[in-house]
């Protein structure tokens, strides 16, 4: 989807600003939402995909205004209400008023944590061969779907070229509308700053994205 | 169902108690249904408070600059040469190391989202998660690095990779000169997160014994 999540070339956000000696959280909750997001999606209630899509569904002002964590904590309980996991009622009391569903993988203990701790494998098995080897030109297509994509704006109906092929992984489209894996071959595209930002932009910069096959043609 | 939440995100200074008791009231709710334990949370939150950090790509750098075999395979399959090493946090099947050099740099952003080499650097910190970094770093990456007061010289070309799929990037930074000899446990203390996210160089000897 078009939404503000997608911000790669936008202008006006201001400085960066890097804070020495950050904590790792700035309060204890974050650490608390940090954490039953990771023990949530591990209990297979949704994917990665899905998690990601919640926060990207979430009204633009809010999006914008809101922390990291946050944006977590609002796409987490709204993916707990969607499902039935909790209900509406619960969350204005702060208790479970309500049985417990099943959940696809069992409910999150002290045995799953160190499990979680290593990320998990994206690879799949290809479904045909590769339409794209190193060195092809490829165009980013102008598509705009509007579910979730990994496909930054910034790059569509733009010539890049490919560098690395990564195999073939869960295709993000598909999974986070829960329409399975999908699997789709990985590719590196590099882009021109030139092509990307026009003639004045500076030649030395060269940005790449990992895209899906199905985002790309042959240029 | 749950819209009603939204109307008080310009309340910042009210943010933190407000969130504490939203995020208590859910964390209860998921106890009493018995969907997490809550004792795991904290294993969760200690694991990356404590564990895995930086100091895990710090080790994996410093290695590949005391040892040209391991620096050749680590490029050429970051994931597997890294599980080779056994002591750092397994990272999984898609792991990418990029070199830096005299004539190249690299640097990671994630514009959709916030993904980021957690196993090898921890959590990533608040500005690589905010706006200004992922709208600027593909576009003005120049000027994202002097944000950082980096300043590179005008011919290095600059390689911004946007981890827009489950491949994740680290940064492999340059040696920094007159550490010839060091050992690999020296060296590493003068690799820092934001070298290895490409936003900052490794710190030289002098400005490591400051």
């Amino acid at each position: 989807m078009n939404g503000v999540h997608d911000m790669g070339g936008m202008d006006g956000f201001g400085k960066v600003e890097p804070e020495p000696n950050e904590p790792v959280f700035h309060a204890p909750w974050e650490g608390r939402v940090m954490a039953m997001n990771r023990a949530m999606g591990a209990t297979g209630a949704w994917n990665i995909d899905m998690s990601r899509f919640s926060r990207e569904v979430l009204p633009p002002d809010v999006y914008l205004a809101s922390s990291y964590y946050r944006k977590w904590f609002l796409g987490l309980e709204q993916m707990l209400l969607e499902r039935g996991l909790i209900d509406a009622d619960e969350v204005e009391k702060g208790h479970a008023l309500h049985p417990a569903k099943p959940l696809r993988r069992g409910n999150f203990t002290v045995a799953d944590v160190e499990r979680i701790l290593t990320r998990g494998s994206f690879s799949r098995s290809p479904q045909a061969p590769a339409r794209f080897k190193p060195r092809d030109r490829v165009r980013a297509k102008n598509i705009h779907p509007a579910t979730h994509t990994r496909l930054p704006r910034y790059v569509r109906g733009h010539v890049g070229t490919v560098e690395r092929v990564h195999g073939c992984h869960v295709f993000p489209d598909a999974a986070a509308t829960g329409r399975g894996d999908n699997p789709q071959w990985l590719y590196t595209v590099c882009f021109d700053g030139r092509e990307l930002w026009g003639p004045e932009a500076d030649p030395t910069v060269k940005i790449s994205i990992d895209a899906f096959e199905p985002y790309l043609d042959l240029a | 169902m749950s819209t009603h939440s939204y109307d008080d995100h310009d309340h910042h200074g009210s943010e933190l108690g407000e969130m504490q008791l939203r995020v208590r009231a859910l964390e209860t709710i998921l106890t009493e249904k018995g969907y997490v334990d809550p004792k795991a949370l904290d294993l969760i939150i200690e694991a990356y408070e404590t564990k895995i950090g930086p100091h895990n790509g710090a080790r994996v750098v410093a290695k590949a600059w005391v040892d040209p075999d391991f620096k050749r395979r680590l490029l050429q399959d970051g994931s597997a040469t890294i599980a080779t090493l056994g002591h750092t946090s397994r990272v999984g099947d898609h792991l990418v190391a990029v070199e830096n050099t005299p004539q190249l740099h690299n640097m990671v952003v994630c514009t959709l989202c916030s993904c980021y080499p957690w196993e090898m650097l921890g959590l990533p910190p608040v500005w690589y998660k905010a706006a200004p970094y992922r709208s600027r770093a593909v576009k003005d990456p120049r000027g994202v690095l002097a944000d950082f007061g980096v300043t590179l010289p005008k011919e290095t070309e600059i390689r911004v990779w946007d981890s827009t799929a489950e491949t994740r990037f680290i940064v492999l930074p340059m040696r920094p000169a007159g550490t010839d000899g060091w050992s690999e446990e020296r060296l590493a203390d003068l690799v820092t997160r934001d070298s290895m996210i490409g936003t900052g160089l490794a710190k030289t000897p002098q400005v490591a014994a400051r």
